[in-house]
């Protein structure tokens, strides 16, 4: 069995009107990482909530390691961290101290707790604000000591909602290097994130969630490969000239014409590759059209997920900040 | 951060408490020791714990002693039971607009990922509002014999009473953390507590004797158990002298009631208390 399973977990808020999760499977095996993908609203923060003992679902089944979530949540807490989408930490606290705080909490005696917080605070590079209290911290500090606090025990399971989210792009890799270390000794991480490329870098398998379902499942790859091959980009000089770019587009695509980061930016999946291309040029410029820029990219993980939720991926920095105070 | 990280991420840490009643007690010191750290970096709690009853004392004994007059006994003596009863009674209300900050800061959803014995984290709070009605008593003891207080009974039934106002405020302390847990916005508790407590504590005997109130107030006041708590401990403190006493049960035998009372309130709010803890989430 792996080591994460769940069986059809429902979760209802506001007396049963909003169904956060509708029948979510999820199974992850040992020592691997999952990564839970899905728009916002689509229940990955309320699926990682259920796995780590804070909510109980209305219905469905989980177990941790073979433990029933359940039934013994304290047994699965001996074997777990978990870091949630918004820091946790005591204020009042310095970051030492909260550590320390996590380490007695874990049971670790006071000696063996100070040492742990030591040590952390100086792989997260907080040795100068630790001995400060965390009121004061930035919310990249904010969030990395919270992130430590998750990794006290060297968890077997690791929880981490939305980790890197709010972070500097030195501290996503730093923190990138303790996960990716943390799977070599053994860790199994669930996480979750807003961030494609990090759930490509550091995901052994992916789930796309939406409308709490499991809507699509596999490695990065599998999941590229399911919405199709290349993709076709064509940005036109001339605004004026991308409703003729769409026609030529959609007839030698397969599939809907997507507006790309411009509006003289469009893209359109492909069968062909560069026989594709090569029709497609040689009509815009029958048609007098000038072109920036053309060329064939492979499917990206932004595609997938536009392809399956209909939604473009979320562009975190400006809703989903860590900061909410 | 390093990019290459100096953590160790692999070994194991190894719990060293054992479970059951010594990780239970380990833990109540850890959130309790947590509580403190708080209580030493916020100056507005200091300021309430110490300031606070150096004025109210300063003032009743002060300003009012000279105009206000009781029967029986002297107003200094009468009022200074008032002052404990109703700083401790405030004193509770920590608790209550702690544990909704908790949820608030989503630290509540750090604690309940954790192996801790769930009752740790509210074991741990009110006895932080202990450790600080402890220190307004020492000082309001202080504060009272240097305008002229005096107990009367001799020195351990002078402790009961101190100890009396302190197991009072410790139940108490349950009721106010049950209801931040149920609000959860620290402000909505303190308005609450100025809204529900300064009127319970003004319409009783801490202050003035309720014989002289309009009867409906007299009645009201009679039965209020701020009005016990204080009553109790002015018989321990021997601050009674001939002062008229309310025919009430409860005044008649107001130590009884207020240990029954608080035992009570414990036996109800604990239990309460630990359970909303374990199904409550901060979003
Ligand atoms: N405490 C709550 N009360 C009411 N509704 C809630 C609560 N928590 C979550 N929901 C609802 O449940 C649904 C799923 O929420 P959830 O937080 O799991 O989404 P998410 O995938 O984590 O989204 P995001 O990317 O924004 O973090 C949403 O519709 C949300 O509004
Ligand atoms: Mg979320």
């Amino acid at each position: 069995m792996a080591i994460i399973e769940a069986r059809g977990l429902v979760r209802t808020y506001r007396s049963g009107t909003v169904r956060a999760l509708d029948g979510l499977d999820l199974s992850v095996p040992e020592g691997t990482v999952k990564g839970l993908l899905g728009p916002n609203g689509a229940g990955k923060t309320t699926t990682v909530k259920v796995l780590n003992t804070l909510i109980r679902p209305d219905a469905g089944t989980a177990t941790i390691d073979g433990i029933d979530v359940l039934a013994r949540p304290q047994d699965v807490r001996r074997i777990i961290g978990a870091s949630g989408q918004y820091a946790a930490v005591d204020e009042n606290l310095t970051g030492l101290e909260n550590l320390e705080m996590v380490g007695r909490l874990y049971r670790l005696g006071r000696k063996q707790a100070r040492a742990r917080a030591a040590e952390l605070i100086e792989a997260f590079d907080l040795v100068e604000a630790g001995r400060r209290p965390v009121k004061g911290f930035s919310g990249g500090m904010r969030r990395r000591i919270d992130l430590a606090c998750a990794i006290v025990i060297n968890p077997r399971i690791l929880f981490l909602d939305e980790p890197t989210t709010g972070l500097d792009p030195r501290s996503r890799l730093a923190l990138w290097g303790i996960i990716t270390d943390l799977v070599a000794g053994g860790t199994t991480v669930l996480l979750t994130t807003q961030y494609l490329e990090e759930a490509d870098r550091l995901a052994d398998h992916i789930s796309v969630i939406d409308h709490g379902r499991v809507i699509a499942e596999g490695t990065a790859d599998e999941l590229k490969a399911q919405v199709g091959g290349h993709r076709l980009v064509v940005t036109v000089v001339a605004e004026s000239d991308t409703a003729i770019a769409r026609q030529v587009l959609t007839r030698v695509g397969h599939g809907p014409v997507h507006e790309g980061s411009s509006p003289r930016e469009l893209e359109v999946p492909i069968d062909g590759g560069p026989q594709a291309l090569q029709t497609v040029l040689s009509e815009l410029s029958a048609a007098r059209v000038e072109l920036h820029d053309a060329g064939i990219r492979r499917p990206t993980l932004d595609d997938v997920f536009l392809t399956l939720t209909g939604r473009p991926a979320e562009d975190t920095e400006t809703d989903t900040t860590e900061e909410n105070r | 951060m390093s990019t290459a990280p100096s953590v160790r991420t692999t070994g194991t840490l190894t719990p060293v408490v054992p479970d059951g009643l010594p990780g239970l007690l380990a833990d109540g010191w850890t959130i309790t020791w947590r509580n403190l750290q708080r209580l030493r970096r916020s100056p507005d709690m200091i300021l309430f714990a110490v300031l606070q009853p150096i004025m109210f004392v300063l003032l009743f004994s002060q300003v009012y002693g000279g105009s206000i007059h009781v029967a029986g006994t002297d107003y200094t003596d009468y009022m200074m039971a008032g002052i404990f009863g109703q700083t401790v009674v405030f004193g509770s209300t920590f608790s209550g607009s702690a544990m909704a900050q908790d949820l608030k800061e989503g630290i509540i959803d750090r604690f309940r990922t954790l192996p801790m014995s769930p009752a740790a984290v509210l074991i741990g709070r009110t006895n932080a509002d202990l450790v600080l009605n402890c220190i307004s008593m020492v000082i309001m003891m202080l504060t009272g014999a240097l305008v002229g207080w005096r107990f009367h009974n001799g020195v351990p039934s002078m402790l009961a009473g101190v100890g009396l106002l302190l197991l009072f405020s410790y139940a108490f302390s349950w009721v106010t953390a049950l209801l931040g847990m149920m609000v959860r916005t620290p402000e909505t508790i303190n308005n609450a507590a100025f809204m529900v407590l300064f009127p319970l504590t003004f319409i009783s005997n801490a202050f003035v004797q309720p014989q002289n109130m309009p009867k409906i107030l007299e009645v009201f006041a009679n039965w209020n158990p701020v009005s016990a708590l204080v009553q109790a401990a002015r018989t321990l403190f021997g601050n009674v002298g001939t002062a008229p006493t309310g025919d009430t049960f409860t005044l008649q035998h107001p130590v009884i009631t207020v240990l029954i009372g608080s035992v009570v309130m414990l036996l109800i709010f604990v239990p309460l208390c630990v359970a909303r803890f374990k199904n409550t989430s901060s979003r």
